[in-house]
């Protein structure tokens, strides 16, 4: 669609600027001078240049996050992306079932992120827990997630799976719903099995939806702190220190703010630079499936 | 049976399983809780309900959460619905620009603006406040809510906004009367969706509030005490926040599957 | 290629249908001859697209057998009945090229490769899209899409028959009348059977060898487009067959003939015996290209009042009411139109009698 060349638009955009810009800029300019200062009052200030970002990009705590962050991630993607087209595939589209299927499927989705730790520390815990209780004792594991790295990992990951992959499922199944039956009728009389239905019919259709999936899913995990912050505090030991969890602590915990709003800075530059990616990617897939 | 509906029957019951702990816990005395796992509560009681609807520390919190929510979604929708229709309609100078910087708002670690926001809002006299929250949400729902309005706006023909020009329409009454009731749907979903992250976000909220202004969520917090942690009251309280959602769903279920594609399929 | 047989079938989407109307298509016995090139028209929510897709395998009968050449075929998937079918909207495989989309019906199937190169160049070929056999599907205009189509049906040599939904909806009018062209090329060429859903007569009529009109669920009449204009077997063809649809005349049949509603006037002397004991309403129908309009009075003629002449161009349509019946009467251009009255004159001949909407005379 052609658009108009029109400069007054900007006063439309105007409020939105002013209440963004209100949230998001000012507090930035005080980001950008702790992490140029070290500041000890408000008349007691110093210029210390780059040496809070020296002394947190040295450092390993920040750089070990930042790895724990990215793995973490990435088996987000790798599990949610897929189970959540299953999902979707599977999902009942029509009839009384599909309205409760789709309530259901959105409900992880509009709890409180501390009362889905909750849920799950609750649901986790060895000695008040079902899954707990029942890993160690039908099952025979030995399960514990307060004291071992790998158990607290997995219990944060279906955590996360439990409550974010209904959102993807739900982005599949619109997208699935746009297919005009006449697609899947054609590819009957043509003979194609399932899996060509799949990877010519369904797949091309959900890309928009699933683009739009990952995006959202890989900026939401690389930003997680509620949920694992109330089921395992970033640990045990460091294990579960994420990277918000890990600015938190340095920030509000040991009030060290240089440090903590150079990590500010730098971490904000990460997303900055990987939503910008993302963000073309999806202008050139965007305009790519429009045509279509 | 397919083998992808499986894997759905699988998933629900993975689904339900730990809301039904949770449930479970909450008709319980924390004394059958520490006693040992049983899968139904021996004797089911509503004690722990009505020690939250009682104390007023715990069911101000779900007034305070509920109208931090609703001022948002207000101030949300309002600023955004002009915006949107900008970016859909008109090229203006640095409108790219101001569209991925919106973005990356809504991709920005809460965590990073805690102290900022915290420092900001004692400084302006609002710490404390419903409308502090409200604001602070602002920084991701509308960046959120602007994207969504843009892509069921650009589904409206702009044949409509001409023909209105044309019949002598200024743009307030024309985006009023008309063209807002055309995208209700979208305007729907974004409501949902500002509703859905402003409840579910806590960093932000809890920082930014104390005791007048205290979520729900943070009142939570409240159940370690020296006797030990009070499972059962805060099961409880776990389960009532999940109802104002399950409600809004609810309301929304048959625009779920064209809501959550955003406008953009 | 095979001759379709649909033998006590009738389809409802509710689970316990009771009443007719739960009916979506009503009980039909009806064969489609091998090779023929049929027209299955009839307006929005008659029936036409589920009697389509029943005997495409896409909708399984309620009640009722399909057979083709003498095989039932009832249970069998779209795919195993070996039927073509090409939609309202144009489904083309967007991760595919051209090529790729028209040999995948064939690759599905397992047929050797060389095989189906030779089928898809010539397919391509003869629905003009050599030139752009290696171009992505996903870009193309309708027209290219909606051929796409046409050839997946195409490739088959072994092809029951090429059912056609509305293809050309999405068309634009000066394509529409080179891919119908193409159509009957086709079918001049392979003489398989094609059966061509659509609710526009002129598409029905210039395409078919015979159409098949339904009317609520139900086949109404099926025929050569001669026969549906001259000899409607239902008031429905009548009216919907024809621009404008046929003239109806509600009568009464007494001693001296048919009179009238409403009216002395006696028409139709020659149809009062068919008329006796008929139950449900009588009514005479005459297309407005065979009525009469003289300018003097004539034999048998009947005095009526001028309402309303249209210059159609190569035609003139005039209104003229007998007692409190509008009637149309289409004029040739030349012909020369009386003012205010005249005198019309119902050809026996020409003249039908319908009781109850059906022909009886």
């Amino acid at each position: 669609m052609g658009k108009t060349e029109n400069n007054k638009a900007w006063f439309l955009v105007l409020p939105v600027f002013v209440i963004v810009a209100f949230s998001a800029i000012i507090p930035l300019i005080t980001v950008v001078n702790y992490a140029f200062q070290d500041i000890l009052g408000p008349q007691d200030r110093y210029w210390v240049g780059t040496e809070w970002f020296k002394e947190v990009l040295t450092d390993d705590a920040l750089q070990e996050a930042l790895l724990r962050q990215l793995v973490f991630s990435t088996a987000v993607l790798l599990v949610e992306i897929p189970l959540g087209i299953v999902l979707a595939l599977g999902m009942p589209a029509r009839g009384a079932g599909a309205s409760a299927a789709l309530v259901l499927m959105a409900l992880p989705l509009l709890i409180p992120w501390n009362v889905v730790g909750t849920i799950w520390q609750i649901f986790a815990r060895g000695d008040i827990g079902l899954a707990g209780w029942f890993i160690n004792g039908p099952l025979g594991l030995d399960y514990n997630y307060t004291a071992d790295s790998f158990d607290a990992w997995i219990t944060i990951l279906v955590m996360d799976v439990w409550h974010w992959t209904p959102l993807v499922a739900l982005l599949c199944y619109a997208g699935l719903r746009a297919i005009p039956d006449a697609y899947y009728q054609a590819a009957s009389i043509d003979g194609a099995s399932r899996w060509a239905v799949f990877r010519h019919i369904e797949l091309p259709k959900m890309r928009g939806v699933l683009l739009i999936a990952v995006l959202l899913r890989f900026m939401d995990s690389f930003t997680i702190y509620t949920e694992p912050f109330v089921v395992t505090g970033g640990g045990p030991g460091n294990a579960t220190t994420f990277l918000s969890i890990h600015l938190a602590k340095i920030a509000v915990g040991q009030f060290d703010l240089g440090p903590a709003a150079a990590i500010s800075i730098v971490y904000f530059l990460i997303i900055l630079t990987l939503s910008f990616v993302f963000y073309n990617v999806m202008i050139r897939v965007g305009t790519g499936s429009s045509k279509s | 049976m397919s083998r992808s509906r499986i894997v759905v029957i699988v998933w629900y019951v993975f689904l339900l399983l730990p809301l039904y702990w949770l449930f479970n816990m909450s008709l319980k005395t924390n004394a059958e809780i520490l006693s040992g796992l049983t899968l139904v509560p021996r004797n089911p009681t509503l004690a722990n309900y009505r020690t939250i609807f009682t104390d007023p520390t715990w069911y101000s919190g779900y007034i305070n959460s509920l109208t931090y929510v609703v001022l948002n979604t207000l101030i949300s929708l309002s600023v955004a619905l002009p915006a949107a229709y900008a970016f859909s309609r008109y090229r203006f100078i640095g409108d790219k620009h101001m569209f991925f910087w919106l973005l990356t708002n809504r991709m920005a670690p809460a965590a990073v603006f805690l102290l900022p926001f915290f420092q900001l809002y004692q400084t302006i006299g609002l710490f404390d406040t419903h409308i502090a929250v409200a604001l602070a949400h602002c920084l991701f729902n509308v960046p959120l809510a602007v994207w969504i309005l843009e892509g069921f706006m650009s589904g409206v023909p702009k044949e409509i906004d001409e023909t209105a020009y044309i019949d002598g329409y200024g743009f307030p009454r024309f985006f009023l009367t008309i063209f807002v009731p055309l995208i209700r749907s979208g305007i729907g979903v974004t409501a949902f969706f500002c509703f859905m992250f402003s409840w579910v976000e806590l960093l932000l909220a809890r920082t930014l509030t104390t005791v007048n202004a205290k979520p729900i969520a943070a009142t939570m917090t409240r159940t370690v005490s020296a006797a030990g942690m009070d499972w059962a009251t805060l099961a409880a309280a776990g389960v009532l926040t999940i109802v104002p959602g399950a409600l809004v769903i609810w309301f929304v279920r048959n625009y779920i599957a064209k809501g959550f594609a955003l406008g953009r399929v | 290629m095979a001759r379709i047989e649909l033998r006590d079938l009738a389809h409802a989407y509710g689970p316990r249908p009771e009443r007719e109307e739960d009916y979506a298509l009503k009980r039909a016995d009806f064969a489609w001859e091998d090779g023929g090139a049929y027209a299955l028209l009839g307006p929005s929510g008659c029936g036409k697209t589920t009697m389509l897709n029943i005997i495409s395998g896409l909708v399984r009968p309620s009640e009722g057998k399909v057979l083709f050449d003498g095989k039932d075929v009832t249970g069998l998937s779209p795919a195993a009945r070996n039927i073509a079918q090409v939609f309202q909207f144009p489904v083309v495989y967007d991760t595919m090229s051209v090529g790729e989309n028209l040999a995948f019906p064939l690759k599905n199937r397992g047929l050797p490769r060389a095989e189906i190169e030779e089928r898809v160049r010539e397919v391509a070929q003869m629905l003009e899209l050599s030139p752009m056999l290696h171009q992505r599907a996903a870009g193309l205009a309708a027209d290219a899409k909606q051929k796409i189509s046409v050839g997946r049906g195409l490739v088959r040599s072994d092809v029951a028959a090429i059912l056609f939904d509305e293809p050309l909806t999405v068309i634009d009018p000066h394509l529409k009348w080179r891919l119908r062209r193409n159509l009957k090329e086709i079918h001049a060429r392979f003489r398989r059977t094609l059966v061509y859903v659509t609710h526009d007569q002129n598409e029905a009529l210039t395409f078919a060898d015979k159409v098949v009109v339904m009317h609520e669920g139900q086949i109404v009449q099926t025929g050569t487009p001669q026969e549906l204009f001259e000899e409607p077997a239902h008031r429905f063809v009548g009216f919907f067959i024809g621009s404008p649809g046929m003239n109806f005349l509600p009568v009464e049949g007494d001693e001296a003939g048919l009179r009238l509603e409403g009216t002395d006037i006696v028409l139709g002397r020659e149809l009062a015996a068919q008329a006796r004991g008929r139950s449900g309403r009588l009514e005479l129908g005459i297309r407005p290209e065979f009525l009469e309009l003289h300018e003097a009075p004539v034999a048998d003629g009947l005095e009526a009042a001028l309402t309303e002449v249209q210059d159609l161009g190569n035609f003139k349509l005039a209104t003229v009411r007998l007692g409190p019946h509008l009637l149309k009467v289409k004029l040739h251009e030349d012909a020369a139109v009386p003012q205010a009255r005249g005198w019309l004159r119902l050809p026996p001949t020409r003249t039908r009698l319908y009781a109850g909407g059906r022909l009886i005379g």
